[in-house]
């Protein structure tokens, strides 16, 4: 399979501090890879060392098959990078804006045109086409950046924080746009905190902690292997919890593990099997005093990451 | 190439449009007209039957109680203009934001220092040249003498060297603004630069001088020549002071050396008659003082480039 992106034991150190610590990362073409971490967990020199503006210290990348280092300018003809705190000019108006990235990238006046009132128009910005970028808000800030990615046609984009600080409705439009663009075959790379965001448009995340990725896989993938369990989790207050409801429990037909947490029960399983539990406490004559079921996200995933 | 143009572009498009630009452009066409204007009026009186080059002594002609002449209030002023065109050019980028969505597009490093650069020093080039035509044009009218050629062709080196000077202080300012990660900061440091080369340069060169080689009224003229001599040496620190004198040797072709003391002394101890240089002898005098300010203009530039080439975008 050839990878879009690919990292050999990628090391960058600042002044001695350790930034990223031998990363491997691999994304595959057409996906759309979420990279999750706390602040300073060494996403965005990642994705700045992904692009050339960054010398990695050690190791080794390439993005559709160049060096960023090596061959910075290859990388960037085909590679889009929205920044994390994205500025534009705010003398100008959007499509000034959006007409000097064109120009920066050699798109004749033709085809930026044609381009640009798309890309406008996808992002939902086409009636403030001729506003200047100073008026806008945050949100509408980030959709120029996305279209300011799309009009240069990039075979993989780096999204870095899309989602920071622009409100919910804005967070969804965002999403929205980064999955169309993902739709299109274009790799998508996404750096983020805010998981229960990311978790809807990724096929596959990673995530990263001091500068090591700690966990990779998709977000199934990743609950079954750090919690141990399926998809959901039945939480079920138990009285009195005896040994014999945690037997029959566990007996229970998918049930894949069973905790106790005070007078409650947290039972793991792939599917929705909250009848059969019930059933099982009743039947060891106990009572089931109330019960609920809960998918797993990434932020269990996460937060289970990194309380350990 | 395309890179570069597209940087150019923007960038000298931002110039026109900019506030600041039409700010400075009304300051020193007003300050540029007022000059000529009271240079017209002394002319008559300053010009005398013998004298050859009548149109370039309205560049040099200053009124009573107004110490201006044109070349001097060029010399104070397109420092701010050059200063004005780059002190935020590439920290004003990094703080908006745009430097990192700018590098991140297929150009190189270099394009945006050198498209930045060449939009300012095109943008002054105008500005001097405008200038410098209008005057020349308003002189025409007001004293009625026509240039001969060789005074249009030393006006022109005029206008070069004003934009080399130009071009100096334009490369301190992007210099500053590629160190300095406040655009405040690095306005500041370019204007103390200019004060201090003004100001204390010659000052300090004065002092230094006098304290070497005392001049009092019954100094020799040796002694006289001597402290003048490291008078000069000193204040050719500040591009100034290269400048004013490559312009006097220029516009006042009956000078044969930058220094206006050693040629009266020259004049009174060999017995010289001032006769004016041809332009070939005028430019072999001031070629010194023009590559200094050409070499100064690149080794500013040089120290911008390794930054700015060696610089890390960081995350914050």
């Amino acid at each position: 399979m050839q990878y879009a992106i690919e990292t050999v034991d990628l090391v960058k150190t600042y002044k001695g501090k350790v930034a990223v610590d031998r990363l491997n990362l691999r994304v595959g073409e057409g996906e759309v890879f979420g990279f999750l971490g706390p602040n300073g967990a060494g996403k965005t020199t990642t994705i700045l060392m992904l692009l050339g503006l960054t010398e990695p210290t050690s190791g080794s990348a390439r993005v559709c098959g160049y060096d960023p280092t090596r061959e910075p300018l290859r990388v960037k003809r085909v590679a889009g990078y929205l920044p994390e705190k994205v500025g534009f000019y705010d003398d100008m108006t959007a499509r000034q804006n959006l007409e000097y990235t064109a120009a920066l990238n050699g798109i004749s006046v033709e085809d930026a045109e044609k381009k640009i009132r798309e890309a406008l128009e996808l992002v939902g910005l086409a009636d403030v086409a001729e506003h200047k970028v100073g008026t806008f808000s945050h949100g509408m800030k980030q959709r120029l950046g996305i279209a300011d990615v799309m009009i240069k046609d990039p075979k993989v984009a780096f999204f870095d924080e899309p989602t920071a600080g622009i409100d919910p409705e804005g967070t969804d439009q965002v999403l929205r746009l980064i999955k169309d663009m993902a739709r299109r075959n274009v790799t998508v790379l996404i750096s983020s905190h805010q998981l229960h965001q990311v978790q809807k448009v990724c096929t596959r995340v990673g995530i990263m902690a001091n500068g090591r990725l700690v966990a990779e896989g998709s977000v199934d993938e990743l609950g079954r292997r750090l919690i141990g369990g399926g998809k959901f989790r039945i939480e079920a207050q138990v009285s009195p919890l005896s040994d014999r409801v945690i037997s029959t429990v566990k007996g229970v037909k998918g049930v894949s593990g069973v905790e106790v947490s005070g007078d409650r029960l947290l039972i793991s399983c792939d599917e929705d099997i909250r009848p059969q539990v019930a059933r099982a406490i009743i039947d060891s004559e106990s009572l089931l005093l109330q019960m609920k079921i809960e998918e797993y996200s990434l932020d269990d995933i996460y937060l289970r990451y990194f309380r350990d | 190439m395309k890179g570069l143009m597209a940087v150019f572009w923007k960038e000298l498009s931002d110039h026109f449009s900019s506030l600041r630009f039409i700010i400075l452009s009304v300051l020193i066409y007003l300050a540029g007209i007022g000059t000529i204007y009271v240079a017209a009026q002394n002319i008559r009186a300053d010009v005398t039957a013998t004298t050859r080059f009548i149109f370039l002594r309205l560049f040099i002609v200053s009124g009573e109680g107004i110490p201006f002449s044109f070349p001097l209030f060029l010399s104070l002023f397109i420092p701010v203009v050059g200063i004005a065109l780059g002190f935020d050019a590439i920290n004003s980028e990094r703080t908006s934001g745009n430097l990192s969505r700018l590098l991140s597009q297929p150009l190189y490093r270099d394009s945006v220092i050198n498209g930045k650069f060449l939009a300012g020093l095109v943008t002054l080039s105008i500005l001097v040249l405008s200038i410098v035509t209008l005057v020349a044009g308003m002189g025409l009218r007001m004293i009625g003498v026509p240039p001969t050629a060789e005074e249009l062709l030393r006006l022109f080196i005029f206008v070069f060297v004003s934009i080399v000077y130009g071009g100096f202080w334009l490369a301190l300012a992007v210099l500053f603004s590629v160190f300095f990660n406040r655009t405040a900061t690095s306005a500041l440091a370019s204007i103390a630069v200019w004060l201090f080369m003004f100001l204390f340069v010659t000052m300090i060169a004065s002092s230094v001088a006098n304290a070497i080689v005392p001049v009092d009224q019954n100094a020799t003229v040796d002694a006289i020549a001597r402290n003048d001599e490291i008078y000069r040496g000193i204040s050719r620190i500040s591009p100034g002071t290269l400048y004013g004198e490559s312009v006097q040797v220029l516009l006042m072709p009956e000078l044969s050396h930058p220094s206006s003391t050693l040629m009266l002394i020259s004049i009174y101890t060999a017995g010289m008659i001032p006769t004016p240089l041809s332009l070939g002898q005028s430019l072999l005098v001031v070629w010194p003082q023009v590559t200094s300010l050409i070499a100064l203009t690149a080794l500013c530039f040089a120290a911008s480039y390794i930054k700015f080439m060696r610089e890390e975008i960081r995350s914050t």
